[in-house]
């Protein structure tokens, strides 16, 4: 089935998805606290990503998770696996609260996302620069068997050093896996840093995905809903090449104790997970009046 | 060699970590040669501290484990000393053509260091947990690898390894886990160190296994087995001469591994009594599985990793004398 989408949505479109990224970061914070620690950062700087593809853009069905013809979705930054787990407890490929047992022993939510575990989790990720190819690989076999299914990626930009990252942006290119979008989570740390101190990216990444051949749309604040839909909308209007979304975030966005530092893992006391969770249940509050 | 066996074995109060860079430290300010690599990971073993030292010769590679190792290999080749440090998952599998090649066939100096060996990458899970990079490791055929269990051994075989003119490989516990040896204690590689004498089984054990073994041999004491304890932190060049000694004196074997025991010290030391002095052997350590995500008290029991299973283990191998 070709894909489409509408060129712009309705204000009641924008306002639900603007909830449901709140009603993610609040589960994503959940879950995490759950065990106390864990990958804050990286997990709440793609809620928004989250909640327009999952909220609009993919054609999926929670209640039959292996669905033939659903899309697929990657987290190749694997250790973002809260965040996975949030949008798709929310949506109901089990209850949220299942996902209160991150981590624990026999869990089926552990901290890399992995497809053997959970539902709606389509490839094993948590080596950086792996999950990439993983996608391009899967974007490669429905092309080949004819199938209208369309590959959504997430990479990191500390991920982005990986050698394999550029090797799979050639091999899709060269392939022109038009059923394949890469978003990269441009929230400018990694684990040691920022990027630019640890490992800089010459030109940017958004201009090495266009050497090699990729349609590359830069959006400005990649923590808005409404500009995350029109880029993946242009995604799949683009024909012949594979198109990568540099989404500009914020990493650790909305946590109290993490926004600010730009935190990659984060083990706060009690008090500061109780501050963080009230914070965000006031936004979302606020954001749902709105 | 010359070491004290603490009295009693306690969590550590200083990480193994830091052992690595207290060495570091030293061996950076005597020899100019001696440079760290590392691939976006120094937060978790400290190399900040060599960073703010010796910022000219502390790199960060970023997450680029292949040509960190292979460019480890280059800069080896220009005459420094190269330690190359990633999680012990990706310092093995990410990138072992580089390490075989650019290291071990081209015979140049690179210390690669592996922290988060075996269960001890615990939350970090499946894809983080290798119970195989030593396997790897030994299969170069110039490698020296080792598992070091303690602060107090991670300084002194960092030091060891800066004299090797070829690839070194040392798992590194990150955390302070057990207390084993008194502060001074020197070690030699390619040698096993005695830790306790004993007539009626060997149980050969390194790393996080170390404490698993001592408390097994008290276990076994109560039961009136008189057991014998070794730390083979040095898994190759295998210490032959004390593995055949000790078939001899007491007639069986229990090796103790965090890793795979088909491609790890239970098959080294297999190897060695097969072909010298056949005893009955039994293996504790991982049995051909894959890792998994938890805590490590939850796997270490998961994978049969307790001093319980030493001991059930050395009786079986008594039984088969
Ligand atoms: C191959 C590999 N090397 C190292 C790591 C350890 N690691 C996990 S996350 C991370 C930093 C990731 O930075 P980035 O891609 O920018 O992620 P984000 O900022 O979105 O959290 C590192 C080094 C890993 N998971 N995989
Ligand atoms: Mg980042």
């Amino acid at each position: 089935m070709e894909r489409s989408m509408t060129a712009e949505l309705t204000k009641e479109k924008l306002h639900d998805l603007r909830v449901f990224a709140e009603e993610i970061r609040l589960e994503t914070l959940k879950i995490i606290r759950s065990r106390g620690f864990g990958h804050v950062g990286g997990s709440m700087s793609l809620a928004d990503l989250m909640a327009v593809l999952y909220g609009e853009v993919m054609h999926i069905d929670p209640s039959n998770p292996r669905m033939k013809d659903r899309d697929w979705f990657v987290l190749s930054k694997g250790h973002g696996g809260p965040v996975m787990y949030a949008t798709l407890g929310l949506k109901g490929y089990y209850p949220v609260s299942d996902a209160y047992q991150l981590n624990r022993p026999g869990t089926r939510f552990p901290s890399h996302t992995d497809r053997s575990l959970t539902p709606g989790v389509e490839l094993t990720t948590g080596s950086l620069g792996q999950g990439i190819s993983e996608a391009v690989g899967a974007a490669l076999g429905f092309k080949t068997q004819g199938t209208g299914n369309h590959v959504y990626v997430c990479i990191g930009d500390g991920e982005s050093d990986e050698g394999e990252v550029w090797e799979a942006a050639q091999f899709a290119a060269h392939y022109k896996l038009d059923n394949l979008t890469c978003f990269v989570d441009n929230n400018r740390y990694q684990l040691d840093g920022p990027v630019s101190e640890v490992m800089s990216h010459g030109k940017g990444i958004g201009a090495k995905f266009d050497a090699e051949g990729w349609h590359v749309i830069d959006v400005r604040d990649g923590n808005d809903v409404a500009q995350i839909y029109a880029a993946a909308a242009e995604a799949l209007e683009t024909k012949g090449v594979p198109t990568c979304v540099i989404l500009n975030t914020i990493k650790g966005k909305g946590a109290t104790f993490a926004e600010p530092v730009s935190a990659h893992s984060s083990q706060p006391t009690e008090e500061e997970w109780a501050e963080a969770v009230a914070a965000e249940e006031a936004r979302l509050a606020a954001v749902r009046k709105a | 060699m010359n070491f004290t066996l603490k009295a009693d074995h306690q969590k550590y109060k200083r990480a193994n970590r830091d052992g690595y860079i207290a060495a570091m430290l030293e061996l950076m300010k005597d020899d100019p040669s001696v440079v760290h690599i590392d691939c976006d990971l120094m937060g978790c073993i400290n190399a900040g501290k060599l960073a703010a030292k010796y910022p000219e010769r502390t790199f960060n590679a970023g997450i680029a484990e292949q040509n960190a190792m292979a460019a480890a290999g280059g800069m080896a080749a220009t005459g420094m000393k190269v330690f190359v440090h990633s999680f012990a998952a990706f310092a093995s599998r990410r990138d072992f053509d580089q390490a075989f090649l650019a290291a071990g066939y081209s015979r140049v100096p690179v210390h690669v260091i592996g922290s988060d060996p075996g269960v001890t990458a615990a939350f970090n899970g499946a894809t983080h947990m290798p119970f195989e990079d030593g396997g790897l490791y030994m299969s170069i055929p110039n490698a020296i690898v080792l598992d070091s269990c303690d602060y107090v051994q991670t300084y002194s075989l960092t030091k060891k390894c800066a004299a090797q003119p070829e690839i070194t490989y040392m798992r590194l516990i990150r955390k302070g886990f057990k207390t084993i040896y008194e502060d001074g204690a020197d070690f030699e590689i390619g040698k096993g160190a005695v830790l306790r004498e004993g007539s009626d089984v060997t149980i050969i054990a390194s790393g996080i296994m170390l404490d698993e073994a001592l408390k097994a041999q008290e276990i076994l004491e109560g039961k009136g087995i008189s057991a014998k304890v070794i730390d083979m932190f040095t898994w190759k060049p295998i210490d032959e001469e004390l593995i055949v000694k000790s078939a001899e004196e007491t007639g069986c074997i229990v090796t103790a591994e965090n890793h795979q025991v088909g491609c790890g010290l239970g098959s080294a030391v297999a190897n060695v009594l097969v072909k010298k002095k056949p005893v009955p052997m039994e293996m504790i350590g991982i049995q051909n599985r894959f890792g998994q995500v938890g805590d490590q008290d939850f796997l270490m029991k998961e994978y049969n990793l307790l001093a319980d299973d030493i001991v059930k283990a050395a009786e079986r191998a008594i039984s088969r004398k």
